[in-house]
C-alpha cells in the first residue's frame, strides 16, 4: 500500500508482547504523510498497542519503527511525543477547567497559553469561547473528546493518533468530530491514524485503511477495500461475522 | 513495680479474652500470642538495654540502632514490593533520617551522647519513619495504579516522568504526613503521649517531661516529612524506563 506516498510512519517486521502474550506479530507497512489512515479490526487485534508504538508510549521488542524516515530510537521521547500526538480513547482530563487542560502541554514546557490562543483552539474544534472556564467534569462526551483533540493540537503535531474517539458518542457529536478531523487534516496537512470500529466512518473519512486481526495486518489499501475485501477473514469481519 | 504486681495486670489480658470467648470473636489465640510476645520481647529488650547502658560502649549502641533499622526496613518494604529496589530505598531513607536527627540532637548538645538517650530516641524516630514509609508506599502504589490514564496523558503530551507522576507523588506525601500533624494538634487535649506519661509516672517533673515530649514531637515532624519526601523521590523514577514509559500496570 501507498508505495507512491512518502511515509510519515513506517513499520518493519515489528513484534510486541505483553509478558508472554504476543500482541503484534511481524507488522510491516507505512502510514502515508498527510493522509487519513484508519485502523479497523476486532477488539484485541492490537490496534491500540500499534498506536502507542507510534509515539513511544510503548517500544517494540523487535523490528524497526521509522518516524519521518528516522528510526524512532533517534528521537528523544519528549520530542517524539510532541511530533506524534495522541488523543486517547477515554479522553482523560486533569482536574479544573477546559483552560487548565488546554494549557497543560505548554505548562509542561514551562510556557503559558494565552486565553486568546486557548479561545482560538476552542473555536477550531467547534466549541464556544465562553466554555473556557467550564469545569471538565461538566462536559458531555462529545465536548470532552473535542477538548482532548484541541489539547493534543497545542503541540502542533505532524501526526495525530486517534484511539476510538467516537465510540461512545451520539450521531451528532460523531459527525462533528469527523468533520473536525477532516478539517485538521486539510488545514494543517496533519497525518491522521484513526482507530475506529465504525466501518462506514472508515470508508467515508479514511484515505487508506489497515485491517488488523490477532496482532497481524491482514489487508491494507485504499479505504474502499472494505467494500470488497480480498481476504476471506476480512470479508467475514466486514459482514459482521468475525467479532 | 514488683513481678507480683505486674502479674496482677494480666487481668487486663483476661478481660478481652473473656469478651472474645463470650462473643465468639475468635481472637483468643491472637491475644495470647500477642501477650506472650510482648512479655518476651520487652523483657529481652529490657535486659539488653540494661547491658548496653552498663557497658557504655558505642559499638553496642550502633548495633542496637542497626538492628532497629533492619527490622523496620524488613517490615516497611513489604508494602512497596512492586517498586524495584524498594528494600534499599527504605533502608537508605531510615538511615538518613536517623543520622539527620541524631546529628542535630548530638551536634547541638540537645541530648547527651549516651545510650540512655540515643537508643530510646532512635527507637521512636526509626519506628515513626517505618510507619510513615508504610503509609506512603500504601498510598503511592494505589495512586499510581488508579491514575494511570493521567500519567499516560501527561507522558503522551511530552511531559517527563516527574511531571507525569507529580500529582500522585504530592498527594501521597501529604496523605502520609497528615496523621502525624493531626495527632500533634490534639496532643495534651485528647491524649497524653506515652513517653511523657511514663516519665510522670516514674516521678519526673511534669514540666521537664513536657519539654522532652515537645522535643520528640518536633523530631517526629521532621521524621515524617523527610521520610515521605525522600522515599517518594527515590521511588518514582523506578516506575519508568529510559524511554520514559510507565513500566508496570499493576502496583498493589
Amino acid at each position: 500500500m501507498s508505495v507512491n506516498y512518502k511515509p510519515a510512519i513506517h513499520f518493519n517486521h515489528v513484534d510486541f508482547s505483553f509478558g508472554e502474550t504476543p500482541v503484534l506479530k511481524g507488522i510491516t507497512g507505512s502510514f502515508p504523510e498527510g493522509k487519513i489512515t484508519t485502523l479497523v479490526g476486532p477488539s484485541g487485534a492490537g490496534k491500540t498497542t500499534l498506536l502507542k508504538l507510534c509515539n513511544g508510549l510503548l517500544s517494540a521488542q523487535s523490528g524497526e519503527v521509522y518516524i519521518k524516515d528516522r528510526p524512532i530510537e533517534d528521537y528523544e521521547p519528549v520530542e517524539l511525543r510532541r511530533l506524534v500526538g495522541i488523543a486517547l480513547q477515554s479522553a482523560p482530563m486533569v482536574g479544573g477547567s477546559i483552560y487548565n487542560n488546554l494549557s497543560l502541554p505548554l505548562e509542561l514546557q514551562g510556557k503559558t497559553l494565552s486565553k486568546a490562543e486557548a479561545a482560538e483552539l476552542l473555536q477550531d474544534v467547534g466549541l464556544e469561547e465562553k466554555l473556557l472556564d467550564r469545569k471538565v467534569k461538566d462536559l458531555s462526551g462529545g465536548q470532552r473528546q473535542k477538548v482532548s483533540i484541541a489539547r493534543t493540537l497545542v503541540n502542533k503535531p505532524e501526526v495525530l493518533l486517534l484511539d476510538e474517539i467516537t465510540s461512545s458518542l451520539d450521531r451528532t457529536s460523531l459527525k462533528e468530530i469527523e468533520e473536525l478531523i477532516v478539517k485538521i487534516n486539510r488545514k494543517y496537512g496533519t497525518t491522521i491514524i484513526w482507530i475506529t470500529h465504525n466501518l462506514q466512518q472508515a470508508l467515508e473519512i479514511g484515505d487508506f485503511t489497515w485491517v488488523m486481526m490477532d496482532g497481524e495486518v491482514v489487508e491494507t489499501g485504499e479505504s474502499d477495500l472494505l467494500n470488497d475485501p480480498a481476504n476471506d477473514k476480512v470479508r467475514r469481519f466486514v459482514r459482521g461475522e468475525a467479532e | 513495680m514488683s513481678y507480683l504486681t505486674l502479674s496482677i495486670t494480666l487481668i487486663f489480658v483476661v478481660i478481652p479474652l473473656l469478651l472474645s470467648k463470650t462473643l465468639n470473636l475468635g481472637l483468643e489465640r491472637d491475644t495470647i500470642v500477642a501477650t506472650l510476645r510482648s512479655i518476651v520481647q520487652l523483657l529481652a529488650v529490657g535486659y539488653v538495654l540494661k547491658f548496653v547502658f552498663d557497658s557504655e560502649s558505642l559499638i553496642y549502641i550502633f548495633l542496637m540502632v542497626a538492628l532497629m533499622i533492619v527490622a523496620a526496613t524488613h517490615n516497611a518494604q513489604k508494602k512497596g514490593a512492586a517498586i524495584q529496589g524498594i528494600t534499599s530505598k527504605v533502608a537508605v531513607t531510615l538511615i538518613f533520617v536517623e543520622v539527620l536527627t541524631q546529628g542535630i540532637l548530638l551536634g547541638f548538645n540537645i541530648t547527651p551522647a549516651t545510650a540512655q538517650y540515643i537508643i530510646p530516641i532512635s527507637g521512636m524516630v526509626v519506628g515513626n519513619s517505618m510507619v510513615l514509609s508504610i503509609l506512603f508506599l500504601n498510598r503511592f502504589t494505589a495512586e499510581v495504579e488508579s491514575h494511570q490514564d493521567e500519567t499516560e496523558l501527561i507522558l503522551s503530551l511530552g511531559g517527563t516522568p516527574k511531571q507525569a507522576i507529580h500529582t500522585q507523588l504530592i498527594n501521597s506525601i501529604k496523605a502520609s504526613m497528615i496523621p502525624t500533624i493531626e495527632s500533634q494538634k490534639t496532643v495534651g487535649l485528647v491524649q497524653l503521649p506515652g513517653m511523657m506519661s511514663g516519665q510522670i509516672i516514674a516521678g519526673a517533673d511534669p514540666i521537664q517531661a513536657v519539654q522532652f515530649q515537645l522535643l520528640i514531637m518536633f523530631l517526629l515532624l521532621t521524621t515524617a516529612a523527610v521520610t515521605s519526601v525522600m522515599l517518594g523521590f527515590l521511588s518514582y523514577p523506578t516506575l519508568f524506563n529510559q524511554r520514559m514509559q510507565l513500566m508496570k500496570k499493576e502496583f498493589t
